[in-house]
């Protein structure tokens, strides 16, 4: 079921619609194949380098406010991609604070006068993406390296291996898979953004099926367009399990509190600075600029506002809690069954993550009136009763369509989380007559509980933040955060979105701050309990 | 987190959802605009008030909205589709989600030109596009018209938004209209050359980047100036001082113009709220409110522009049949993406 729109989507690469196809191959295609391609790569590389590098500062070594980045690292994550990009926009503009001090300073007075970044561009869409993508590496790397057994890292350094050595060649590989893994996930992130891209003007994949689609009026051709992107997903997707395959086994269960290196003043301080600056430019700025502009703009925080954010905050919650049953079961199907064919249909089911929200909405508002549509003639040709349409535009729809998106955080999480649970503990309830179900219940569920959390908490602060599905699939009167933003931002009124912003990074951050507490929790051998982080 | 607080919270999280969906009221109206929510509101409250309808509003991009529409089909809860362009309008009819109506007040209200002939839509407000420029470096004579901005020896940069914008669609629809395909075509080769940056941002970013420099001539609605001249932020009003407005072609055929507008849905279930709503809109209330607060041409010939509006004086408006400019909108995205306009 979760399936659905997604193959709906893939059917799609069947209809032929030659014509517009070689328009588009001749005029806009390349540029939006080569422009998604750079953005990947670019955000790829910068995720990695800043993920990969504070996790192993924070974990391994010491030096002033490391317990302070510790979870100060995450939080730029609860800011969407598309209200960094507002933000700065805002503040980097002609018209914006920095420019206008400049200009001050040094007496110029039009832009012919001075060069100025400009931030409407590939490579800022790509920093912006960067600072808000990078916790995803951060986190799973810094699980990672938390998990590493002590004994493996003494080896190491008992044979010889400096602190860099060390790094490089012995926690590095080992980490790999969960790197790869957070990779993935900012990739996808990148890959399916709308509202920065388009934002800054830049034609990705993304922004080229939304015109095929709205602009062009062919449907079918965006839908393929969404089926190839899907295809190149699914290869990112099995690239990153076939990385985990290559995973060895390490762990002899020796544990003890991690060895932290020493750095010297310079170093302590360079590592202080390179950890700050994601803290800085993706967390402190953006919210210092959302506050002062919130403030300025006080008059949009009112009744409706306070509905919009229980509105956002039901439709979140009830999605979380959605997305995490599904994912149980999902998980444990797999688990019982464990099939090929099932192992696919997994995947495709959890390939929601990757794909743009308008594209999911096409794939769901596509069968879903159909159905509707021919119930409803069908209960007028039989009743004489017209049924209306009983999953179009609603709540129901909705949520749905949220699940199917981010289907992937709850399944990833649930997945490893319950990979933990050794088939043995399973092979001991059924013999002492538990059915599977209460397995599930009695055993899995205890020991994966603050795993469940967790996935709920990721999916609760994705649905926030989401925009395009929302957008398109909401039932009358249905306004969140997200939308009342975006209004506001697109409509050249990015100070008076700021509120509607600041209200959405707040939601976030709280999960943040549990989901940071519960990483530096999950060592094993910790006192505290051990969840799986995503 | 204990089971109980689990429950509770879930709880406090069920009820809007629940709230939201038990409405059921004898008179409503609902409504899908593309008009943002922010805009609108206020009309639709006075509405309320005055008639006592209810209404229910969801509003989207147009293009999204139409889409949604060809999909619900006989079974769409929408009584009203409301643009803010008549390119969507029509491709609403030729899709057959809306329905004819014929009123006699909209008829009294609403000149012929500004609607459907057939009833199936009604424009509520004119629109129009037009050139800026910045005054201490720009000879207005060699941009007067739509034409002269393509030129090779024009010497100017060009700034204008993305072809994704409908506003610039019915533009190039309008070219095609009046000097066919091929020519409209080298049209848009000809302005693309003359672009100052790639095309970004929305209409007030044009403005505001010729007053900054980074271009010297731009295209946009006169309501995002009207906004800006209105606007007591002292950096808009020197946007304003920098820069003037211009209306193309008054010596020829008069300057492009838009419709936003509104059409009773094909499966409306509250035809008579819908009606009632639409000569509402065309009536002298929401005429004023469209031009005193969003800076637009009423349609209404009873009613004056006000303010600001009035200020930016009397212009010649092309009097083409916006149903035959619209015809080519297809064509027009299709030229633009070979021109390299994205």
């Amino acid at each position: 079921m979760a399936a659905l729109p997604i193959l709906v989507i893939l059917f799609y690469l069947f209809t032929p619609s030659e014509q517009v196809w070689s328009h588009l191959a001749a005029t806009v295609l390349p540029g939006y194949i080569t422009n998604s391609l750079v953005l990947m790569i670019s955000v790829g590389a910068g995720t990695l380098v800043l993920g990969t590098g504070t996790a192993w500062l924070v974990t391994m070594t010491s030096f002033a406010g490391r317990r302070f980045f510790e979870w100060a690292l995450i939080m730029p994550l609860a800011i969407p991609a598309y209200v960094i990009a507002f933000t700065y926009t805002g503040l980097l503009e002609y018209s914006g604070p920095v420019q206008m001090v400049l200009r001050d300073f040094f007496g110029w007075h039009s832009s012919a006068d001075y060069w100025f970044p400009r931030i409407r561009s590939l490579p800022g869409a790509a920093i912006m993406m960067v600072l808000v993508f990078y916790p995803y590496v951060y986190m799973l790397a810094r699980a990672a390296f938390l998990e590493q057994s002590v004994s493996v890292l003494d080896a190491a350094r008992t044979l010889g291996r400096s602190a860099r050595g060390t790094f490089f060649h012995i926690a590095l590989p080992l980490a790999r898979p969960a790197i790869v893994g957070g990779l993935a996930l900012a990739l996808m992130e990148t890959l399916n953004d709308f509202g920065t891209v388009e934002f800054f003007a830049v034609d990705t994949f993304v922004t080229g099926i939304y015109r095929t689609w709205l602009n062009l009026g062919e449907p079918e051709t965006a839908a393929q367009l969404g089926a190839i992107l899907m295809l190149f997903v699914l290869a990112l997707v099995l690239l990153e399990r076939w990385s985990r395959k290559s995973k060895v086994s390490h762990t002899i269960g020796t544990y003890k509190n991690l060895p932290r290196y020493r750095l010297s003043r310079f170093k302590a301080t360079a590592a202080g600075v390179f950890c700050m600056t994601p803290v800085f430019f993706g967390f402190l700025v953006p919210v210092a600029a959302m506050v002062v502009w919130t403030v300025q703009s006080r008059e949009y925080l009112d009744t409706t506002f306070a509905r919009m954010a229980a509105t956002s905050i039901s439709l979140s919650g009830i999605t979380a809690l959605a997305a995490v049953s599904v994912a149980v079961i999902l998980a444990y199907g797999q688990r019982l069954a464990p099939a090929k064919g099932n192992f696919l249909a997994v995947r495709v089911a959890t390939m929601g993550y990757a794909l743009p929200g308008a594209v999911i909405a096409l794939g769901i508002i596509i069968p879903f009136t159909f159905v509707d549509n021919l119930v409803d003639s069908l209960a007028r040709q039989y009743f004489n009763h017209a049924t209306g349409l009983i999953l179009t535009g609603t709540w129901a729809a909705l949520i749905f369509a949220c699940v199917v998106r981010f289907l992937a955080v709850s399944f990833n999480t649930v997945e490893s989380s319950m990979a933990r649970v050794t088939p043995a503990m399973d092979g001991v309830s059924r013999t002492l007559g538990m059915s599977a179900a209460r397995t599930l219940m009695r055993v899995h569920g205890p020991i994966m509980r603050p795993s469940l959390l967790t996935a709920a908490v990721l999916v609760f602060v994705d649905v926030m933040k989401e925009l395009p599905a929302t957008f398109m699939m909401r039932p009358f009167g249905l306004h969140t955060l997200a939308i009342r933003s975006y209004e506001l931002a697109s409509d050249g009124l990015i100070r008076e979105s700021s509120g509607s912003s600041l209200a959405i990074v707040c939601a976030g951050i709280i999960p943040v701050i549990i989901l940071s507490l519960m990483i530096s929790g999950s060592r094993p051998g910790n006192k505290t309990r051990k969840p799986e982080p995503l | 987190m204990k089971p109980s607080i689990f429950l509770t919270l879930f709880a406090l999280m069920i009820v809007p959802a629940l709230a939201s969906t038990a409405t059921s009221h004898a008179a409503e109206v609902n409504i899908y605009s593309a008009r943002q929510e922010h805009l609108i509101k206020p009309l639709l409250d006075t509405f309320t008030q005055q008639t006592g309808i209810r209404y229910r509003l969801l509003t989207g991009k147009g293009p999204a909205l139409l889409e949604r529409l060809k999909n619900e089909g006989r079974n769409s809860p929408a009584d009203v589709l409301i643009t803010v362009d008549v390119g969507n309008l029509v491709a609403a009819k030729q899709a057959g989600v809306l329905q004819p109506v014929s009123s006699q007040i909209l008829d009294h209200n609403i000149p012929s030109h500004y609607r459907d002939d057939d009833g199936f839509w009604y424009g509520l407000s004119a629109r129009s596009r037009v050139i800026f420029y910045a005054k201490d470096r720009v000879d207005p004579a060699r941009v007067d018209t739509w034409e002269k901005l393509a030129e090779p020896a024009l010497g100017y940069r060009v700034c204008v938004r993305s072809s994704s914008n409908i506003y610039n669609q019915s533009l190039m629809a309008a070219m095609i209209a009046h000097h066919g395909e091929e020519k409209a075509l080298d049209w848009a080769f000809g302005l693309v050359k003359n672009f100052g940056r790639k095309p970004q941002d929305n209409d007030t970013g044009q403005i505001r980047a010729v007053a900054a420099g980074e271009c010297d001539v731009a295209i946009a609605n006169t309501y995002y100036y009207a906004r800006l001249m209105a606007s007591a932020d002292p950096a808009d009003q020197q946007v304003v001082e920098k820069v003037a407005l211009l209306w193309p072609n008054q010596a020829g055929r008069g300057t492009h113009m838009n419709l936003s507008g509104a059409g009773i849905a094909r499966s409306a279930k509250h035809v008579d709220a819908a009606l009632a709503l639409i000569e509402f809109l065309s009536g002298e209330t929401a005429q004023a409110f469209y031009s005193a607060q969003n800076n637009e041409y009423p349609v209404n010939p009873a009613v004056p522009s006000s303010g600001i509006v009035s200020e930016m004086g009397d212009f010649k408006a092309d009097t083409l049949n916006l149903s035959d400019i619209e015809k080519h909108s297809s064509q027009a995205i299709r030229l633009m993406d070979r021109a390299g306009w994205r």
